[in-house]
């Protein structure tokens, strides 16, 4: 198991240096030059080919794309000096670089904002499985029923919804138009300033993560019941006399519950690495929205910094998943 | 009586006439989209402690789901199950779920075929032995559970049960699960116990083991037996008495003796002729029967069997074709059954089917 997880984690190392360098040689080699945004900013948009040039230079572009990258690194984990148009910048390690456009360290914007997306994240995932697990049980147990049927395609249709348009509206109403006290109020404010603001900030966030997600699992966890539910060992559980709780809930949900867990790890480190529409929507100042104008702004460092961030959380919930996969089926080794 | 969470044998008042499981015009009815289907029809046998009752039948007979009801197995909101079934004095059918739940797996347990799929694949063998145990042992510590699993798998004959009954059921050998869940129905002393295929999924070398500790632990406990199964081998093994099901109904029924020696309806012999016999002559043929069992969504009017029947011709008019033989003694006072049209079925078994499938046995004579 140990042995397991050590070799999963360095082919995760892997995996995220090769992430690394091709984002790098992506914008390296992209169409625009990478010196041309900072340029602008610092010329007032002037920015002559001549001045262009400058900057190139100055940030290293002319050299070549091997050693820039070997400075990367090494930022990362010595730490390295900035120098941009006339200002010389500490960048201690972990230094993943300078944000371009803020003249802020990387790093310390990745800090700022992780709370407010694993806020959201948590809470979201933590109501769609409460939610959803609950709900495919009971479907499951009344498959067939009009309940049933209706629960089904009244979710199905919840889930056609293209899920940016699900939260708009939902802000769109509860905050906008009807501004409904507590849930109407939606914002970050990190919960150790203020627990209470944190807390009816995301709410609405989270119920909006929450319903539209619990759809699925809804789904998951009916169709796993059901396939459960059918299973022999079910039977003899009935057979020795045990109550229908019992055997629903012992036996059924506990078998049906793996698939589940399984996707759930893989949602939670999707959601990890930026809910970028609840961020936007909602306005709150988490990784996605962050990736996203950087991305805009042609913001290098940030942007490589968020796909390092979103691939080393891949690589971790995929671990994860796989070692508490193992936990649950005792038919599954590790090795 | 009262229901009572206790074991003892003695909790169920069984008079000394009245034999421990009395089934009577049993019948079982599931509705489907193309309409009912009657999986089940009219089903009556008896059976005492001590005793051991032979179901035979190919598969979707009814067999199966005759068992189940006497554990009371059928979803009542996916089925219909009318008659009776007495367990103990204990009337089964419309018993309330929380009196039904005290009998299954205490007075009437049941073994499956197939025990790594009837095994739970997340649970220890032992926890899931202890779990029967305790469900009806609500006193009992678990300690005391777990020392009554490792007793049970040890008297089942699994080696080292006190390391084993820790073990996963992937873990186990095909004997071995099909130990531990005989292990698992005998746990609480059952009266009755119903084993369902009990050795299909197994090879034969194990298969035979298998029915000795069933023969063992029976003579022990004296329990009542129901075997079902489509294997004459393990009947004639096993059997005092036997049931030949065909599409829901009993088409014969009488004690294995007799009704291995002389059976008396067309479809016992196509089971009979069906046998292999690693002994028998290698000119000795095997007959299947031909066709199919008929769809339980519209059986065929008249004798279920009639369509497949080789001997239908011998009956005069088409009596087979246009009503239903009653299940009669084979003579007046006999305690063998037939449901068949034929006048005198043993002339013709001796004269057309044993030297078919017996040659030997027929120049013998």
């Amino acid at each position: 198991m140990f042995a397991y997880i050590v070799k999963r984690l360095l082919i995760g190392v892997v995996t995220i240096v090769l992430v690394s360098m091709a984002i790098f040689a992506l914008f390296w080699y992209g169409p625009s030059s990478p010196a041309r945004p900072i340029c602008n900013q610092e010329t007032s948009n002037r920015c002559t080919p001549e001045r262009l040039e400058n900057f190139e230079e100055q940030l290293g572009y002319n050299n070549p794309i091997w050693s820039e990258y070997g400075a990367y690194v090494k930022g990362v984990f010595v730490g390295r000096t900035i120098e941009i148009g006339n200002s010389t910048i500490d960048c201690d390690a972990p230094c993943l670089g300078v944000s371009q456009r803020s003249r802020a360290l990387v790093w310390d914007e990745l800090i700022e904002r992780l709370p407010a997306t694993v806020s959201i994240a948590a809470g979201g995932a933590a109501l769609y499985l409460l939610l959803g697990v609950p709900i495919g049980v009971a479907a499951a147990r009344r498959r067939g029923s009009f309940a049933d049927k209706a629960l089904v395609s009244s979710f199905l249709f919840i889930s056609s919804v293209p899920y940016y348009l699900f939260a708009l509206l939902a802000w769109l109403y509860f905050t906008l138009i009807w501004d409904v006290p507590i849930l109407g109020s939606s914002g970050y404010t990190p919960p150790w300033e203020s627990p209470w603001d944190w807390f009816t900030g995301l709410l609405l966030p989270w119920i909006c993560l929450g319903i539209f997600g619990c759809t699925q699992y809804t789904r998951y966890t009916r169709g796993a019941m059901v396939e459960a539910l059918n299973e022999d060992y079910i039977r003899t559980a009935t057979a020795k006399g045990l109550g229908p709780r019992q055997v629903v809930y012992r036996h059924g949900l506990r078998a049906a519950l793996v698939p589940v867990i399984t996707i759930f790890g893989i949602d939670l480190g999707v959601l990890l690495a930026g809910t970028l529409f609840t961020e936007y929507i909602f306005d709150i100042q988490g990784i996605g929205r962050w990736g996203l104008s950087a991305t805009y702004s042609l913001d290098l460092p940030v942007v490589s910094a968020t796909v390092l961030f979103a691939a080393i959380i891949m690589v971790l919930s995929n671990i994860l998943v796989d070692v508490m996969y193992s936990a649950l089926d005792p038919r599954v080794r590790l090795a | 009586m009262t229901a009572t969470p206790s074991v003892e044998r003695s909790g169920t008042t069984v008079s000394d006439s009245d034999p421990f499981l009395v089934v009577e015009d049993l019948s079982v009815e599931f509705p489907t989209p193309d309409g009912p289907v009657r999986a089940v029809n009219g089903v009556s046998y008896t059976l005492e402690l001590g005793k051991t009752l032979g179901i035979v039948g190919e598969s979707g007979s009814g067999k199966s789901v005759s068992s189940m009801a006497v554990l009371g197995l059928h979803d009542p909101k996916r089925s219909t199950v009318a008659g009776s079934i007495r367990v103990g004095g204990q009337e089964i059918v419309g018993m309330a779920e929380p009196g039904m739940r005290k009998l299954r797996g205490n007075q009437v347990a049941m073994i499956f075929q197939d025990a790594l799929a009837a095994l739970h694949p997340f649970y220890r063998v032992g926890a899931q032995l202890a779990e029967a145990y305790l469900v009806h042992h609500p006193k009992a510590s678990k300690r005391d559970a777990r020392r009554r699993a490792i007793e049970m798998l040890d008297r089942v004959g699994i080696p080292q049960p006190d390391g084993r009954v820790d073990d996963f059921p992937h873990q186990f050998s095909g004997g071995m699960r099909q130990r531990a869940m005989i292990a698992m129905g005998l746990i609480n002393d059952p009266s009755l116990l119903i084993a369902d295929e009990p050795t299909t999924a197994l090879d034969v070398t194990v298969q035979a083991q298998i029915l000795d500790l069933l023969q063992d632990l029976q003579r022990e406990f004296n329990s009542a037996v129901v075997i079902i199964t489509h294997d004459l081998g393990v009947i004639a093994e096993m059997a005092d008495d036997v049931l030949v099901m065909y599409a829901g109904r009993a088409v014969e029924y009488g004690a294995t003796k007799q009704m291995l020696t002389r059976p008396a309806m067309p479809y016992t012999w196509g089971l009979l002729s069906s046998v292999p016999d690693v002994q028998a002559d290698t000119d000795a043929r095997l007959i299947p029967i031909p066709g199919n069992p008929p769809s339980l969504l519209d059986p065929p009017p008249g004798c279920s069997f009639n369509p497949r029947c080789a001997h239908r011709d011998k009956v005069p008019g088409d009596l087979c074709r246009t009503t239903l033989p009653e299940l009669l003694p084979l003579a007046a006072g006999s305690k063998h059954l037939k449901r068949c049209h034929l006048a005198d079925p043993e002339a013709v078994y001796q004269s057309e089917v044993l030297p078919e499938i017996a040659p030997d046995l027929v120049e013998e004579a």
